[in-house]
């Protein structure tokens, strides 16, 4: 351990201390540093190689609402709302354009049985008071012409958007170090250390001790397990694996215009041509390994959607870990230690998430509270002795 | 002299027995699940009347199944609830939960293929904290050596030799593949598995899987996830008619009044995953369930009247009523 003598000198004492630098790291590291507080971000990795590396980026309240969820919802709603303002004000700094853009969706049904699970699903669209439209085969075909001729019918929503979330991380990367925020890649936190209820400094493995008053986990599945969480920090959290593939087209051609999905497959276009296929849902722990029959399975049904993916360059596909919670709902907010936030189990929504998380971590870390729909994702829910659950 | 009954301090007569203390605990003595442990030593029914009790002993009497009427027998054991759950196809953790505990099961099927049974935090967790007895399956095999093969993976990692075995033919209808599945019953039967194939609604079959050594039958009712209720019910009632093991049915189940069906034809169990896992309020369709598995069997024990043609009055108009 270093010498303590070094713990008042002003460089070594940060107003926050974020590790997890992917997106909703970064984006939190953004929102505090615009509030005026210093910050380091750390990460144990490089930046944005955990979950955000195989995210898909789709920005989608609508398409990915579901029943029974209507605080995820409300969150999801919120937050891409809030898009446009978060990616301008990166953008201003880091001088690039992130590629954000509300693309549209269009969700296909490919036969009848698909088509009455998708009258369901829009019937809650519309209910949930969400911009959503039925299309007959003819009038879905116009606006995508490779969609399968099978279809039975399909549900537009205008709405929905997608981003890069690789091209969002390198861009908050570059804003980020105008600002003069750090961010130490290759930095694993090995304890967060409190005194009187109140962390007070954080260690790492280099042998590094940084004082803090605020420390934020946004280490996505890793905070289901990740030693230096103290017990009555930690959340329910666990991984939930995801396959995905990268397909590269031609980009003056564009193989689709919006976002495309049926029910088991969705194809996220991007501009430089790249069609991301997604993704497998899957309960098994840690293991982040790629396989055969995910790769079968997205491939298929791919193809029975948009036959024209066939004529597609393969590129790579990858396995990412999910943070998943109990409810779907995300974990953000204070713990029952002083001073040590969470950010962190935002299972499918990480990246549509990142602007109402980081505006929420930011809002408590200068001593407000999380008010509004983000109340919902408080860690003290599944707290037992406040709310009888048990964990 | 003071005995310590179920916790509770008792002042009771010198020498009496443990005849006497089962009568005191207010139990039937005549209930087949109860169970008396002296001094954490359990005490067989047989020796009741002559084992004498000492001071200070401590006795537990515990009613090892509630009730009597309800229960049923499946391989080894007894089970109370005639409803067995997916794990499949909720929309979280919580909401699979909830509805599990509202459908009151006791046994839930998992698949090996789809989930790491020492992941923590998942679905396991759920399992263990509900006490519900996990039945793995081999959802996703097309073969019988695959079937065979996962069957024995799920006996290491759950630490249970039952299997729902299921052998798919193909992944659109995912109905099962007669041939392979015989073929993998008689290989895990024999390899002292405790078995239950899921298989079409076919009674040949259905008798060929009992003969194998299978310890109940599982026929589907239409498609697995298809909601499409049970297509053939003559075909169930003759597999029931003729089976000497439990008959389960699994798959196609869509709403309470399939479930309830599928027990008014004499099924022993139903098996349901999607109905519950998929409806827009998994707790409430659970519940919904489980009261339906208990009408339908209830109605098949109490004898329904047959189906007639024309009209016959319940109060016959010639001749008096009996007014009671």
């Amino acid at each position: 351990m270093n010498s303590i003598d070094s713990d008042r000198t002003s460089d070594n004492t940060y107003d926050a201390i974020v590790a997890g630098a992917g997106v909703i790291g970064l984006a939190i590291a953004w929102e505090l540093n615009s509030q005026g507080a210093s910050v380091l971000v750390v990460d144990r990795d490089r930046p944005g190689a955990g979950t955000t590396s195989v995210a898909a980026g789709m920005l989608a309240p609508t398409g990915e609402l579901d029943f029974g969820e209507p605080a995820l919802l409300e969150m999801n709603t919120i937050s891409a709302g809030m898009y446009p303002e978060f990616v301008a004000s990166v953008e201003r700094v880091c001088g690039g354009m992130l590629g954000y853009q509300r693309v549209g969706g269009l969700h296909v049904a490919l036969d009848r049985d698909e088509a009455a699970e998708l009258r369901r699903v829009h019937d809650l669209q519309i209910e949930s008071g969400l911009r959503a439209d039925w299309l007959g085969p003819g009038a879905a075909r116009e606006l995508e012409q490779g969609v399968s001729p099978t279809l039975t019918g399909a549900v537009l929503i205008e709405d929905d958007g997608a981003i890069d979330p690789r091209v969002l991380t390198a861009g908050l990367l570059e804003a980020l170090e105008k600002e003069s925020v750090e961010v130490r890649v290759g930095t694993e936190v090995t304890a967060v250390r409190h005194r009187h209820g109140q962390v007070d400094a954080v260690e790492f493995k280099n042998g590094d001790r940084i004082n803090t008053r605020a420390f934020v986990a946004a280490v996505g599945a890793e905070s289901g397990r990740a030693e230096w969480i103290p017990d009555e920090a930690r959340p329910p959290v666990r991984p939930v694996k995801g396959q995905i593939i990268e397909l590269k087209g031609n980009p003056a051609e564009p193989i689709c215009q919006r976002i495309l999905a049926s029910e088991r497959v969705y194809l996220v276009p991007r501009r430089d041509g790249r069609l991301i296929v997604g993704a497998t849902v899957e309960e098994r722990g840690f293991d982040s390994e790629v396989t055969a029959g995910g790769l079968h399975e997205l491939l298929r049904e791919a193809y029975r959607l948009l036959p024209d993916v066939s004529e597609l360059a393969f590129l790579n596909a990858v396995a990412g870990l999910r943070p998943g919670t109990p409810d779907n709902l995300p974990v953000v907010g204070p713990t029952s230690i002083d001073g040590f936030f969470l950010a962190t189990g935002h299972y499918r929504n990480g990246i549509l998430l990142a602007p109402i998380t980081a505006r929420a971590i930011a809002d408590v870390v200068s001593g407000g509270e999380i008010c509004g729909p983000m109340s919902a994702a408080s860690p003290a829910r599944f707290d037992p002795a406040r709310t009888g659950a048990s964990r | 002299m003071k005995i310590e009954l179920n916790g509770e301090k008792r002042q009771v007569e010198d020498g009496a027995t443990v005849d006497r203390i089962v009568e005191l605990s207010g139990a039937d003595p005549a209930s087949r699940g109860l169970a008396v442990a002296v001094a954490g030593e359990v005490v067989p029914r047989s020796l009741w009347p002559k084992t004498v009790l000492r001071d200070e002993d401590e006795v537990e009497v515990v009613t090892a199944i509630q009730g009597g009427a309800g229960e049923w027998q499946l391989g080894d054991r007894q089970w109370n609830s005639r409803l067995i759950a997916g794990s499949g196809g909720f929309r979280s953790l919580g909401a699979m939960s909830e509805a599990l505990e509202a459908s009151g099961t006791e046994i839930i099927t998992v698949a090996l293929r789809r989930l790491d049974p020492a992941a923590q935090g998942s679905v396991m967790e759920v399992v263990e904290r509900l006490g519900l007895f996990v039945l793995p399956n081999t959802a996703g095999c097309y073969t019988a050596r695959d079937a065979v093969k996962t069957a024995r993976l799920a006996r290491e990692a759950f630490g249970t030799d039952w299997v729902k075995l299921e052998v798919i033919g193909d992944d659109r209808t995912l109905l099962p593949d007669a041939v392979e599945l015989l073929r993998a019953a008689e290989e895990l039967v024999g390899d002292g598995f405790t078995v239950l194939p899921y298989t079409n609604d076919d009674p040949i079959l259905a008798a060929r899987l009992e003969a194998t050594g299978c310890v109940a039958v599982m026929p589907l009712g239409s498609p697995i996830g298809s909601g499409a209720g049970i297509r053939n019910p003559y075909n169930i009632s003759i597999i029931v008619e003729k089976a000497e093991v439990p008959i389960i049915l699994d798959a196609g189940i869509g709403t309470a009044s399939d479930a309830a069906l599928a027990m008014e034809l004499g099924c022993d169990g139903v098996l349901l995953a999607s109905a519950i896992s998929r409806a827009k309020n998994p707790a409430l369709m659970a519940q919904a369930m489980k009261s339906a598995v208990e009408a339908g069997r209830g109605a098949f024990e109490a004898g329904r009247i047959p189906k007639k043609l024309y009209a016959e009055a319940s109060t016959p108009d010639d001749g008096l009523p009996s007014l009671g």
